[in-house]
């Protein structure tokens, strides 16, 4: 076994595991809070990576870029939500997933009307452009590590906002029992506003974190948006504990499944038949991961309770 | 009286239309206009998936969103023999059913155990899973797809290389999955179907083993959208993983509510409204999914008896 | 003579909450079995552990002789347990009659049948008329149900039930919310029904408690503490300080 490449793609998979905690934290919450489906989470993820490419552009910094991204996609999700999102709320599924699947194609016109076809790059400052020497012989682009320090620090925050805080209280008590929420006589209608927001926000961060290294383009959201459904179906809807296990989990083992698994499999097969069967094996390793935990544990691994 | 004054009118349209398509091909043979043959060609085909569909979404009340694995299912089914050189139709259209249906009995058996949310999600990850799994055999061309050289061979039957005579056989195998359906959804399974859309737990406290009846109708669905994948395979000669993807799943539910899930022919419609709306939008502009999307949400909001319970109300109206 | 069903030691607990607590009880053939008790007292749980809609945590339920503990309720219902519910539980996009002949199509072979016209279908429908004229509701058979009135709703629940062609049946509140006139209409039918049926009642209603019921099982906080006929129930004193005040006990 390479260790130098084992121990890269293990910070990989973190990497992976982090960008979808931030999109799925939001979806889980939104789900357990509003019992609302929304499809159209991965749009925002993109809509926050072309905002970064703008806003670096104008400031000549990615930092800036990122600083008035955030709450640019905020604020599209809040819009979105005072708009369409709200009248759905009391309509069932299969209305949601509609209504959502609608606002992805307009999301996705409307980027190609403001940006064009083309994906759009955006480059890196000089001081995240290099590499780190991590351990002696390994290493790892600084900017991928910043994505997972950013992603593991934001899901300690959100911790202790949703453990520590009122308001995280406030959320905790409605993702386990919804009609809680209105007989604590909050403003129902600001909080899933706010709600919905702050899930934007998160869902842009981690659009504008990947967009350096796979540049912002038209549907990017679209493809990692079912993985992070894999992520919260894994994890259990609604429980942001859940989402974090279940994105690490799916972080690492679509990773290694990718770089390790013809290996593996050429202990059991010949190398001929394991060149052929390992991609497609890996690709879908996830949903293989997904269906053998449904078999045993339908509602996910932490199912939220008093629902 | 309501009920006849709404039957007429609904058979008269059925008519119509079945007429109307019967003589396509003499007219489009006439003024040389291949184009709308295709079309309906396409149209056709669509609304088997369809009409597959809305068994399950609209009678069984299972919201799938991965009903597009099975056109891709169906369409590599034909596409991979034929690409070994095996051309045998009856032996693909038999591969196409059966792969479909294997695929749907045994995803079907981990979704059914879930509810809601969690259904809707895990139909479009398996969908998603399939989708991943094509993309990634080069073997069969992989993102790129795979063009098929020969249509299935139906021996001295029919020869559907001639594309007026695949035409006929797609009418006909529309005609054909209408009246099946029409025949479940009325039977003693249609009822028991029905029966666990509206309340599952009543209907197993009554003595239905819900789960069974609900697997079996599943698989049906996708042993009938499977052979509409094995017709498109034909009708295009070329596959690709981009049949499954789940935009596809999503513009076939869009079909079905557009339609209106509570009728036989809903869903002929749905596929009619979304091949021309398509067709004629992407003709007027680039950005035309914006419009698109900006229907779906009004239909939503607005809507939601689909363009049958427009019928319907016309109907009831008129007396 | 032994008894149709034979419950010994059942419980259920939910979270910390017990429900039902060392459930012994036999149900003799033919019988109405009233089982009445403040709100809260776990009727509605053991209803739900007989139907076979909530597992039982402990304890054994013999019908006829079969254990039955850890049966599905869709195989219960096979063997001739029907239950109603307290909180209507209907199809509610479907007629009245469909309801009523789903019932009896539970109840008559496999529905693996995909071809002839269920709502063509005699065996289906001339059973299922049968029953709506025995609750009242012929009248209303192509009605969606969702429009029936609230006692209508209660009427069809019954229908439903005994469309299964119960031995025993399990009926949950079926005067619930009920005017005086609906209810005596409901007395009448159960009375008519008694003959070759074994039914558990639960009921709030004394007044039909009394003029229905055989056997009466008064529970308190998930247990029983009292079980005799109808005269031995109203003499005794546990039974009276269980209901505050008695007066219910008494007026009866």
């Amino acid at each position: 076994m390479d260790w130098v490449l084992f121990v890269t793609q293990i910070l990989n998979g973190l990497q992976l595991g982090v960008l979808l905690f931030l999109l799925a934290s939001g979806l889980t919450l939104i789900f357990g809070i509003m019992d609302f489906v929304n499809l159209a989470h991965g749009s925002l993820y993109m809509i926050g990576a072309y905002f970064c490419g703008t806003f670096t552009d104008i400031t000549d910094s990615f930092f800036y870029g990122i600083i008035l991204a955030i709450p640019a996609t905020a604020v599209v999700g809040v819009i979105v939500e005072i708009i369409i999102i709200r009248r759905l709320y009391s309509q069932d599924h299969l209305d949601h997933v509609l209504a959502t699947f609608g606002l992805i194609l307009c999301f996705d016109a409307l980027v190609h009307f403001a940006w064009g076809p083309e994906g759009m790059a955006i480059p890196l400052p000089a001081i995240l452009d290099g590499q780190i020497e991590i351990l002696p012989d390994i290493v790892f682009p600084t900017f991928r590590l910043l994505i997972i320090t950013t992603g593991l620090t934001l899901a300690i925050i959100l911790y202790l906002v949703i453990t520590r805080t009122r308001s995280g209280m406030l959320i905790r008590a409605g993702a386990s029992n919804r009609t809680m929420i209105g007989a604590l006589g909050i403003d129902i209608k600001t909080l899933f506003t706010l709600v919905f927001g702050a899930g934007a926000a998160m869902a842009g961060l981690a659009g504008m974190m990947i967009s350096p290294i796979t540049e912002a383009s038209i549907g990017m959201g679209n493809d990692i948006i079912i993985v992070a459904f894999v992520v919260i179906i894994i994890g259990g809807i609604g429980s942001v504990k859940g989402a974090f296990i279940a994105a690490i989990l799916v972080g690492f083992i679509d990773t290694m499944g990718r770089s390790f698994l013809d290996t593996f499999l050429k202990l059991l097969l010949s190398a001929e038949s394991a060149e052929t069967a390992a991609p497609a094996l890996s690709a879908m390793l996830i949903y293989i991961l997904m269906a053998t935990i449904l078999i045993f544990r339908p509602q996910g691994l932490f199912p939220p309770r008093g629902r | 009286m309501e009920k006849a004054t709404r039957f007429t009118l609904r058979v008269k349209i059925t008519v119509v239309i079945f007429l109307v398509l019967f003589f396509l091909p003499i007219y489009t043979g006439l003024t040389d206009n291949g184009f709308y043959l295709d079309l309906v060609n396409r149209l056709m085909i669509l609304a088997i998936a369809a009409a597959s569909l809305n068994l399950i979404l609209g009678h069984g009340g299972m919201i799938s969103f991965g009903h597009a694995a099975y056109l891709g299912i169906g369409a590599y089914c034909v596409g991979i023999p034929a690409y070994y050189g095996v051309d045998n139709g009856p032996l693909q259209i038999f591969l196409a059913v059966a792969a479909s249906g294997i695929f749907a009995l045994i995803t079907g058996a981990i979704c059914l155990r879930t509810k809601g949310v969690y259904f809707i999600m895990i139909t479009m990850a398996f969908t998603q899973m399939v989708f991943f799994g094509f993309v990634s055999v080069e073997e069969y061309g992989g993102d790129d797809g795979l063009v098929i050289d020969t249509r299935s061979n139906f021996g001295s039957f029919i020869n559907i290389e001639d594309n007026i005579n695949l035409y006929y056989f797609i009418l006909i195998s529309l005609i054909i999955c209408l009246f099946l359906i029409h025949k479940i959804t009325k039977s003693r399974f249609g009822l028991v179907i029905e029966g666990s859309r509206s309340n599952e737990q009543r209907m197993r406290s009554i003595g239905f083993d819900t789960y069974r009846y609900r697997l079996i109708c599943y698989v049906i669905a996708g042993c009938i959208c499977g052979y509409a994948g094995a017709l498109l395979g034909n009708f295009t000669n070329f596959i690709s993983p981009e049949m499954m993807d789940w935009a596809a799943s999503g513009e076939l539910i869009f079909m079905v509510i557009l339609g209106g899930t509570g009728s036989l022919l809903g869903p002929v419609f749905g596929a009619a409204a979304f091949v021309i709306l398509e067709e004629w939008l992407s003709s007027l502009t680039l950005y035309w999914h914006f419009i698109f999307g900006a229907l779906l949400i009004m239909v939503v909001l607005f809507a939601r008896g689909g363009i049958s319970g427009i019928v319907t109300y016309l109907g009831n109206r008129k007396q | 003579m032994t008894p149709i069903l034979k419950i010994t030691s059942l419980c259920k607990q939910f979270g910390g909450i017990t429900a039902t607590n060392n459930i012994d009880l036999n149900i003799n053939e033919g019988e109405i079995h009233a089982v009445i008790g403040p709100n809260g007292a776990g009727k509605t749980t053991l209803i739900s552990q007989l139907s076979g809609d909530l597992k039982a945590d402990k304890g054994a339920i013999l019908f006829q002789g079969d254990l039955i503990t850890n049966m599905p309720s869709n195989k219960r219902s096979l063997l001739g347990i029907a239950r109603t519910f307290q909180i209507t539980s209907l199809m509610l996009d479907m007629s009245t009659l469909d309801n009523v002949a789903l019932a009896v199509q539970a109840h008559s072979g496999h529905s693996y049948r995909f071809w002839q016209d269920a709502r063509q279908d005699n065996q289906l429908i001339e059973p299922a008329l049968y029953v709506l004229k025995q609750v009242g509701l012929l009248g209303r058979k192509d009605i969606i149900t969702r429009e029936l009135s609230h006692g209508e709703h209660r009427q069809l629940e019954i229908a439903m039930a005994l469309a299964t062609q119960p031995k025993l049946l399990l009926l949950d509140e079926p005067m619930a919310g009920m005017g005086g006139e609906e209810t005596q209409k409901l007395i009448a039918i159960f009375k008519k029904l008694k003959t070759g049926k074994t039914m558990i009642l639960i009921e709030h209603d004394m007044n039909a408690v009394f003029s229905l019921a055989d056997q009466i099982t008064v529970m308190v906080y998930g247990e029983i503490i009292a079980t005799g006929s109808p005269k031995e129930i109203r003499a005794n004193q546990k039974v009276k300080a269980a209901y505050l005040g008695d007066e219910e006990l008494q007026t009866c």
